[in-house]
């Protein structure tokens, strides 16, 4: 088990894609430590004059928004709930096209007939206008946002896992494992799903990528959750102000790009080194 | 001749018998829409009663029987298909219009934006890719591929809004929204003009993550190609390099192009929501954040509808060009 899990690790660290993305996911870590220790308090709370320009004031680093509210705090802020959504949000993706991927690619007939289909209208439906809709009928809130992009970016993992566990029902093993009387759900447990999870981490961590950028989407759209500090709720309100202070719409761009960039890279260093092992 | 004249054929009845296989997919979307519907905060009272005000309960009773409310939920839902298939989506009370009419209105701007930033992206995104795949391991390539990365994780409504700061604010080279200037007026010319420099930054904006994808999928299959070992015959044989290019190299990227176009235009109209949103764009994107800020479930519901319909097609569209790119997908 070791000596087959080493070198994955040593390939890893040796992509650049992987290096390059790590350390920028370092970076939101940062700000979210920042949250917890020098800006405990509420970012959203109005306690300076507006409109005080960045690197001016050693109080306030990155200025302040149209309302007085600090930029960096409310920065490090929104790191959380990215990154919190994010995660959340492809956890949900994972399970739900998992488990249809599964199901269908396991047990074929009628049921992948069923999975198929489902997994079709969700395809034919823009992701993000689904979002729109399955936030506003759940009313915006953090759990909401979370969610609704779970709900709306899993038929990728589907389309990824159900041919790969078509392709290991053929295996000699699962035929061996059927043969000796395994129950169908014990079988995709021990001996499909292990085979499965390599695909599925690098896949994982371009949809933390994508429901990030969706997060943003939303709560730039004014659908976030209106009590939290939020990147793409930031650059909606410095949208009103961009003639007179483009910092406000243009910093926490820069924070959205960094943390998307950080999981696409680690996704793609990833799939790189599961694809050098297999050559 | 008439092989190609066969393959059309072949093509028209193949788009006929997915459209059929397309129905049920369609059916559930309408569930889908349906359920989201019902499950909405308020309905069809609630929201006309908003419109006039404070309503009594025996008003909105009677509003409920009269719109049907009252009936069980299947009757309902036979109520909603049988409406949608007369092409009746209700009626947006906020707008006192019927929602297809509102559709109607902005589909023309959303399908310009929309075409606009698939030919650019094409282009750009094709050169790109071939270009990598040429200078492979260069450095120009990993700029391309480092540049293609980076398209794919930009927020393109924040890139929207920089390119208003530099271009439109800053420098005042182009228009920051909308679809042209009002009472403009300057002859035909000017006219269309002034119509492509307000495109310009939204289609642009939309377009790159478009570019982003294509480079990376054109990169790969023709540094393929480029790899193989019938490219190296018609090398040997003395074929000139712009005709490998042309006959070779670009057609076998034809394919994976087509493909992903078609897979990620969901992607890309919900791209339509947040560029329109920043640029005033009058299509069916700002429509939707209309509705959504208002809460005017039906025409939500409609567009949501609408848009399905136009992936659906579009794919069908797509997947028959599949057997005139490649006439052995048809054997499949």
């Amino acid at each position: 088990m070791t000596s087959e899990r080493s070198p994955l690790w040593r390939r890893l660290l040796r992509s650049p894609a992987f290096v390059t993305g790590t350390a920028l996911l370092a970076l939101s870590l940062v700000m979210i430590l920042m949250s917890a220790t020098f800006y405990r308090g509420n970012p959203l709370s109005v306690d300076s004059p507006p409109f005080i320009e960045p690197v001016t004031e050693a109080a306030h680093p990155l200025g302040t928004d149209m309302l007085g509210r600090d930029m960096l705090a409310q920065m490090v802020h929104g790191a959380r709930v990215s990154l919190l959504t994010g995660l959340v949000a492809a956890a949900v993706a994972v399970l739900l096209g998992a488990l249809l991927g599964v199901l269908g690619g396991y047990f074929g007939g009628w049921v992948d007939r069923a999975c198929t289909r489902i997994t079709e209208v969700f395809q034919t439906l823009p992701q993000l206008l689904l979002a729109i809709v399955l936030v506003a009928v759940l009313t915006p809130s953090l759990w909401s946002t979370m969610l609704a992009i779970g709900l709306t970016s899993w038929p990728q993992v589907a389309r990824v896992v159900r041919p790969e566990v078509m392709r290991l029902r053929q295996t000699d093993f699962v035929h061996a494992a059927a043969l000796s009387g395994m129950p169908p759900l014990r079988i995709i447990w021990h001996e499909v799903l292990p085979n499965v999870v390599p695909t599925v981490v690098a896949l994982a961590s371009v949809l933390v990528a994508t429901a990030i950028l969706t997060e943003s989407a939303l709560a730039f759209l004014g659908l976030g959750d209106p009590n939290l500090a939020s990147w793409g709720a930031m650059i909606g309100a410095g949208r009103s102000v961009l003639r007179d202070a483009w910092y406000v719409a243009a910093f926490p761009g820069f924070a959205i790009l960094a943390t998307v960039l950080a999981f696409a890279l680690i996704g793609n260093g990833i799939n790189d080194a599961l694809h050098l092992r297999r050559r | 001749m008439s092989a190609r004249a066969s393959v059309v054929a072949r093509a028209v009845g193949r788009l006929a018998g997915r459209l059929l296989t397309k129905a049920p997919t369609l059916l559930l979307v309408i569930g889908v829409s349906f359920l989201l519907l019902k499950l909405a905060p308020g309905d069809l009272a609630t929201a006309m009663a908003g419109d006039a005000g404070a309503a009594s309960p025996e008003y909105m009773a009677m509003l409920r029987r009269q719109y049907g409310l009252d009936q069980s939920v299947w009757l309902q839902f036979w109520h909603y298909i049988a409406n949608l298939a007369r092409l009746d989506f209700g009626y947006s009370f906020r707008n006192s219009m019927p929602v297809l009419d509102l559709i109607a209105d902005r589909v023309p701007a959303t399908l310009l934006l929309v075409a606009t930033s698939i030919l650019v992206a094409l282009a750009a995104g094709v050169s790109l890719g071939v270009w990598a795949a040429y200078r492979q391991g260069r450095w120009i390539d990993t700029a391309i591929s480092t540049l293609s990365t980076v398209g794919f994780a930009l927020p393109l409504f924040w890139v929207g809004l920089l390119l208003i700061i530099l271009l439109a604010v800053e420098l005042r080279w182009l228009p920051s929204g909308g679809l042209a200037t009002t009472g403009f007026d300057g002859g035909l010319w000017a006219g269309l003009l002034d119509r492509l420099r307000h495109l310009a930054l939204p289609a642009f904006t939309l377009s790159l993550f478009y570019i982003a994808i294509y480079a990376r999928i054109v990169r790969t299959t023709a540094a393929e190609v480029l790899h193989s070992e019938y490219l190296r015959t018609a090398r040997a044989k003395g074929l000139r390099p712009a005709r490998i290019l042309w006959r070779h190299v670009l057609r076998n990227c034809l394919l994976p192009v087509a493909t992903l176009t078609g897979l990620e235009l969901g992607t890309l109209l919900g791209g339509v929501v947040t560029i329109e949103t920043v640029f005033s764009w009058p299509g069916m994107g700002r429509l939707a954040f209309d509705a959504v800020t208002y809460r005017d479930m039906n025409l939500l519901m409609g567009i949501l509808v609408w848009s399905a319909v136009l992936i659906s097609a579009t794919n069908l569209v797509l997947d028959s060009l599949y057997t005139l790119i490649d006439p052995r997908v048809v054997a499949r």
